[in-house]
């Protein structure tokens, strides 16, 4: 069995994060975005290639039958843009699932968007608003942790990735498989945010992003300190700051940042919110407050950091009223709307400050900003801008950077990773280390490829109760190291335990004395035996005739010399190496007495063993270093010599 | 060589045990139950029976109010007629209150107990007393929103009574416990058996309120849960909170075991009109049911015919929707009598500690009120009266359907921050606020959470408004109204007392379990009585209080291998051909109640070689073919009798050096001084003896 992942999107590019992973027979869509910087077919995944997509179009729902559930991880555009296209236009009827943040938020974001195509830019709708309510309320919301069992196969669960409100990393299980989609997230804390968090799992796969693949981010505080007073110089010189965002997750991080600032700095310059939406927004964010910080979390019955002071509402007559102010407008990027409208007023003063985020999508004014610094602008053929106001490009990101994305690989260790989301050059150096410093299989693949990796299975076999028991009971056996002088420890338990694979049955763990039980048979040994005479010379001593005497010096010698792991236990009348067991014959003829020796028999000793099969290795070992024996060792060296 | 046994895990035992502690008492005294499975001890709940304060007078200035005569207490009074039946101030001990704990809790050992699940946070208020002792060491398992509620619960009782000790004075406590004999036997009879249980044992329940710092060392102590999020404890036992929809944080559990899937169900509600619902989907399939639903034995309807009443083929749905709108309408009865109330210039007082009703009454009053353009305002008295309000405002992942669509129409899940913002609803910590005396208005509605009428609030609100005829007190059911009442004689006020759901009703009982499909369910014995319609395809268990009920095994473990190490194994085929066996080789690994095998990562030295199991019995002629095959020959010495008795074939081999096999019935010896011809007549051997 295989896992297939077909990257429908943010293949080695960001934007239109869209993975379909079919594991064990079922089908997953991982996030279903749009791609910010095309305005043809190219700004949403390719979903005729979804594998049988179309087998249920005889019964008009060509995807039902392709895909057993989608998953959102957040309310990003370029992860949940496309969805309300592909379950009202292309008709996808199934199940959907995002954290409780993301259903309440992505309307939020898709409306604006689509106001934004429709009535600024005159395009042709994608989606009504009807669409995007429609396809909400086929949406599960999920909370973090839950493990959600989407069918009789099917697990998942979502876990806290920081980066937006409500944005998870998504762990999946069928069968024995398992993988973790993470999304976008952010492996430290911000102003309003938590680390992302997550178990260690047992995963085939994770599906990574990559955004800064390279990027060895330090503190924040600095780059806010910077933030902070390129706005404050800006408006004591009586200057207009623009901040474009998108309506949710920076813009309330930048205004408890502000609120935090204006309320040390007793600042009473007005912050204004663009339109309702912002503000309204900030009533989803004190309701979903269990998603924030510790810190915000803490304080929410005291004072809920989402309650603006400072803040106001904007009306679009105020563009050109004169006085500083702050202004949070949509969308982010300049990408158009009432940013790119007070873009156009602003942009001509120095006086002025426009900040822009960390990343901007190719084609859109804000990529063109930070590209070098253009004194002129051109909007379309017809209308162009003088930028003559001062940019300052926010330099902190809420996605995690290169050394987050090692450690999070590194703790979970999976099996594969495949990179999405991120520079192509870039995704190849941080796959050659995943490769070379993790050891694990990476692969950064392009859009519409699909990556297979094998999966896990186990086969499942029914404990007996005594196999069972003895399971629950370490049995440790100590050995010496054969390569140090540390003694090594094995866990036996499962070694007594035999698997049994009958017709018909399900394969079966039982004891071996179950076996024979099960069979109706009786043990049958096989042992061996040996007794063999030691040269000892011709020596005076009045303890010669005592074994006592013989046993202590085998067994002194037979410590000293066979090292590999052995403990030689010396018992009162015979020395035993685990099932060997050896002792002094004084038998005229011994019935394990093979050889007729010739030596003289007042000048040895007969030792006489036995041992189990198993053991046969050490016990030829063990004979070998007995008929070399010598009385001197210096004597042995040499004749061995 | 050296083998060592160790026993580190105590889960040897081939059995599960169950045992009730304590039935309980309705929704607010909920059951306790220990339940010993794998080896492992796990405590469901440690409540407190809050219903027992009504036996403590409330604070001793209420008597002033009271006629000259019934101004006695337990010290002076020397004539106490026993002979009254009726019961007035007087006969209430005139101390410092006690609190009665489950009794049967104390007789175990805190340190066996290995796991605590708290269901809900009535489930919790007893916690505190586990967790200070000594050597307890347990894990306790809530879900988050329980164990903020719980805290809040067990503050407001801190602060409540260390209101009544500033009122009363540091007068010592006087447990029953330690009263004496002659005064416990000089209370009148329903307050005896509050006070000692029917002989007499309830009375080592009894302990003094805990503090506000073993209130938060116990918190510490407590990991808290999602719904649905599983946990595992030890390795062995995967455990989950599943919502019960009796509370806001309320839950069933669901632990997963190598010996079986167990399903905990305490008191469910399947439609909430506050926390989220019964989610009896998620305990599907589990082997056993641990059935400790109690409100049957409350309700007033008669058992068997509330159990059978309903057909079986009703839908669950159907049943639940029907409950939910006659909880709707009792809803609709409270709130149209405190707006008649009001409008007789009466005042509405409600001491329900049920944070559901609280909720919903405040929606439900403030529109009733303002829909009959009643202006008054609504007071909310308690120490904890802000933080539960805030917090129920953010917490939609906890909360039922409807509520959580509030979230997405961007609404606050309760109507109640609005209500504070447009100055209809005040809310204060307590009764002595500057700004509740500087806001006061009568008539008004007031909740004052303490049901049993003896702490906080509601007892200076109830003494100044009992002699009212014109105003409300409302009650929850479940309480002895008559004695709770008993301090506040003559009691002129209306008193309007509801029963509201808390609890599976009987006419879901067989419906439910057919969905859940168990192998055995277990049954408190108090519902032995009913009889099922239809043969059941489970098994039914008994269990009655404070007896210990075994639990048969429930399914048989299991050992997982990985497919690709499953591949390297040698399988023999055996003589009996539709046998094969292989030795399980690699190493264990005990997790998320799984027992894997994983590819050995060290190998130990390789010094065993040959397989360690043989049967059968080898024939001297096979042997002599297998040996030739070898390049060795011998000859049968034939039958001879060894020492021991038994008869033993002997083969002696010549070529290539000598040996000697003796074969007996159990055992074959090979005697040889040759190594590779040692090796190569085991190999024949084992030819022809069949092994693993």
């Amino acid at each position: 069995m295989a896992i297939d992942c077909l990257i429908l999107g943010a293949g080695q590019e960001v934007g239109k994060s869209c993975v379909v992973v079919s594991i064990n027979g079922k089908r997953i869509m991982f996030d279903c975005g749009m791609h910010m910087g095309y305005l043809d077919h190219r700004r949403y995944p390719d979903f005729s290639r979804i594998p049988n997509y179309d087998q249920g179009r005889s019964s008009g729902s060509a995807f039902d039958h392709a895909i057993d559930c989608i998953i959102i991880t957040h309310f990003h555009l370029d992860h949940v843009g496309a969805l309300p296209y592909f379950t009202e236009v292309c008709g996808y009827r199934g199940p959907i699932y995002m954290t409780y943040p993301t259903k309440a938020l992505s309307p939020l974001m898709l409306e604006d968007y689509r106001k934004v195509m429709v009535e600024r830019r005159g395009e042709e709708e994608q989606f009504t608003s009807d669409h995007i309510a429609e396809c909400m309320k086929k949406v599960i919301a999920v909370d973090l942790k839950q493990t959600i069992q989407v069918d009789k196969d099917l697990q998942i669960r979502a876990y806290y990735a920081g980066h937006v409100l409500g944005a998870a990393m998504f762990y999946a299980k069928v069968g024995d498989s398992a993988i973790l989609y993470t999304g976008d997230y952010n492996m430290t804390p911000d102003r309003h945010l938590g680390a992302a968090q997550i178990d260690r799992l047992h995963l085939d796969l994770v599906i990574s992003e990559s955004t800064y693949a390279t990027t060895i981010r330090d503190s924040k505080y600095s780059r806010e300190r910077e933030f902070l007073k390129a706005v404050h110089e800006c408006i004591s010189g009586g200057g207009k700051v623009l901040i474009p965002t998108f309506a949710l997750g920076r813009a309330q991080e930048l205004c408890i940042l502000l609120e935090d600032y204006w309320e040390r700095m007793n600042l009473k310059v007005p912050i204004y919110f663009s339109a309702g939406l912002t503000i309204q927004a900030n009533m989803y964010y004190k309701m979903l407050i269990s998603w924030t910080s510790q810190r915000i979390k803490e304080t929410y019955s005291t004072h809920n950091a989402f309650d603006f002071k400072h803040v106001k509402d904007f009306e679009r007559s105020m563009i050109d009223a004169p006085g500083p102010c702050v202004l949070f407008a949509t969308p982010g990027m300049i990408s158009g709307g009432f940013s790119l409208e007070v873009f156009k007023h602003w942009a001509p003063s120095e006086k002025n400050l426009i900040t822009l985020p960390g990343y901007c999508v190719a084609g859109t004014i804000g990529h063109k900003l930070m590209s070098g610094k253009p004194s002129k602008i051109d909007l379309d053929k017809d209308t162009s801008v003088d930028v003559r106001c001062q940019i300052h490009q926010l330099s902190f990101s809420p996605h995690t950077d290169a050394k987050g994305i090692m450690d999070l690989i590194k703790f979970l260790s999976p099996k594969h990773v495949i990179l999405v989301h991120g520079e192509k050059p870039k995704m190849a150096t941080l796959k050659g280390r995943i490769q070379s410093e993790l050891g694990i299989h990476c692969y950064d693949p392009a859009n519409n490829e699909t990556v297979s990796i094998p999966s896990t299975q186990y086969v499942k076999a029914v404990a007996s109760d005594a196999f069972a028991r003895s399971c629950l009971n370490p049995n440790f056996k100590f050995l010496k190291s054969s390569s140090g002088n540390g003694l090594q420890v094995t866990d036996e338990r499962v070694s007594d335990g035999i698997l049994v694979l009958e017709k018909s049955q399900k394969p079966k763990v039982m004891q071996q004395d179950e076996l024979l039980l099960m069979l109706g048979e009786n043990e049958h040994k096989v042992e061996h035996s040996c007794c063999f005479p030691v040269h000892i010379g011709n020596i005076e001593s009045s303890e010669r005739s005592s074994t006592g005497f013989w046993l202590r010096l085998f067994s002194a010698r037979l410590s000293d010399e066979i090292s590999a792991g052995i403990i030689v236990q010396d018992f009162e009348g015979h020395i035993q190496v685990e099932s060997f067991h050896l002792s002094i014959c004084l038998k005229d003829s011994c019935s394990h007495r093979i050889t007729d020796d010739s030596q003289n028999k007042s000048e040895s000793v007969f030792c006489c063993c036995t041992w189990s099969v198993e053991d046969e290795k050490i016990a030829w070992k063990i004979i070998s270093t007995m008929k070399n024996f010598n009385l001197n060792p210096g004597q042995q060296d040499a004749s061995n010599n | 060589m050296c083998h060592c046994y160790g026993n580190f895990s105590t889960g040897i035992d081939s059995e599960s045990f169950q045992t009730c502690l304590s039935k309980g008492g309705g929704f607010h005294f909920p059951s306790c139950h220990i339940l010993s499975i794998c080896g492992f001890r796990i405590l469901f709940d440690v409540p407190l029976d809050l219903s027992a304060l009504t036996i403590f007078s409330p604070i001793p200035n209420d008597f002033d109010n009271l006629d000259e005569e019934n101004c006695g207490c337990l010290e002076s009074d020397k004539h106490r007629t026993l002979e009254t039946t009726t019961l007035n101030a007087r006969n209430l001990v005139y101390a410092e209150p006690c609190y009665k704990t489950v009794k049967n809790l104390h007789l175990w050992n805190a340190s066996f107990i290995d796991v605590v699940l708290i269901s809900s946070p009535m489930g919790m208020l007893g916690l505190p007393y586990l967790t200070r002792m000594k050597g307890f060491s347990a894990k306790i398992y809530v879900t988050e929103a329980t164990a903020k509620l719980g805290k809040l619960m067990m503050e407001d009782l801190v602060s409540s009574h260390m209101e009544y000790k500033r009122f009363y004075g540091d007068k010592e406590s006087v447990c029953p416990q330690g009263m004496k004999f002659e005064e416990l036997d000089q209370l009148p009879p329903t307050l005896k058996e509050i006070a000692l249980g029917k002989d007499g044992e309830d009375l080592g329940g009894w302990m003094p309120l805990y503090s506000a710092v073993d209130v938060n060392d116990c918190l510490k102590k407590v990991q808290t849960l999602k719904y649905l999020e599983e946990t595992c404890y030890n390795g062995t036992l995967i455990i989950k909170a599943v919502s019960s929809g009796a509370e806001i944080g309320a839950c069933n559990w669901a632990i997963n075991s190598p010996k079986g899937d167990i399903a905990f169900i305490t008191s469910s509600i399947f439609l909430s009109g506050h926390a989220m619902d019964f989610d009896y989907h998620a305990l599907k399939g589990n082997d056993l049911i641990l059935y400790s639903d109690f409100t049957f034995m409350h309700a007033m309807d008669d058992l068997d015919s509330g159990f059978n009443s309903a057909p079986v083929t009703d839908s669950i749905r159907s049943l639940a929707s029907a409950d939910i709108s006659e909880e709707r309408d009792k809803l609709a009865f409270v709130c149209s009598c405190a707006v008649d109330s009001v409008k007789n210039g009466g005042s509405v007082l409600i001491p329900i500690d049920r944070l559901g009703l609280i909720l919903q009454l405040l929606e439900e009053i403030s529109t009733a009120l303002d829909y009959s353009n009643m202006k008054v305002p609504i007071y909310f008295i308690s120490s904890v009266a802000k933080e539960l309000l805030a917090f129920t405002n953010v917490i939609p992942e906890w909360l039922c359907t409807e509520r959580q669509e509030k979230l997405f129409s961007g609404e606050p899940s309760f109507a109640h921050a609005e209500l504070i913002k447009q100055k209809k609803l005040h809310v204060f910590p307590a009764i002595y606020s500057p700004e509740l005396l500087m806001n006061w208005q009568e008539p008004c509605v007031v909740f004052c959470p303490n049901w049993s009428l003896r702490l906080g609030p509601v007892v200076h609100l109830l003494q100044r408004w009992c002699i009212d005829r014109n105003s409300l007190l409302v009650l929850e059911n479940g309480i002895d109204a008559q004695l709770a009442l008993s301090p506040y004689k003559p009691m002129e006020m209306k008193v309007l007392q509801c029963s509201f759901f808390s609890g599976i009703s009987l006419n879901k009982v067989q419906p439910l379990l057919k969905i859940l499909q168990p192998k055995i369910v277990a049954f408190p014995e108090d519902l032995r009585q009913i009889s099922f319609q239809e043969s059941t395809p489970f098994s039914i268990l008994h269990y009655s209080e404070n007896e210990t009920l075994a639990i048969p095994n429930l399914k048989s473990s299991e050992l997982e291998i990985p497919m690709e190490l499953a591949t390297q194994f040698h399988f023999k085929k055996l003589k009996q051909e539709h046998i094969n066996v292989t030795r399980v080789k690699g190493e264990l690994l005990v997790s998320n109640g799984k027992h894997q095998l994983i590819s050995e990562t060290k190998q130990a030295d390789q010094l065993k070689c040959r397989p360690v199991l043989c049967w059968g019995s080898p024939s001297t002629d096979t042997l002599l073919a297998a040996l030739s095959e070898r390049g060795i020959s011998g000859t049968v010495e034939g039958d001879t009798v060894d020492l021991e008795g038994e008869n033993v074939s002997v083969v002696h081999v010549h070529e290539p050096n000598r040996a000697c096999i003796k074969i007996g019935v159990a055992i074959t010896v090979v005697t040889t001084a040759d190594e590779d011809l040692a090796g190569r007549i085991s190999d024949a051997i084992y030819s022809v003896l069949d092994n693993a």
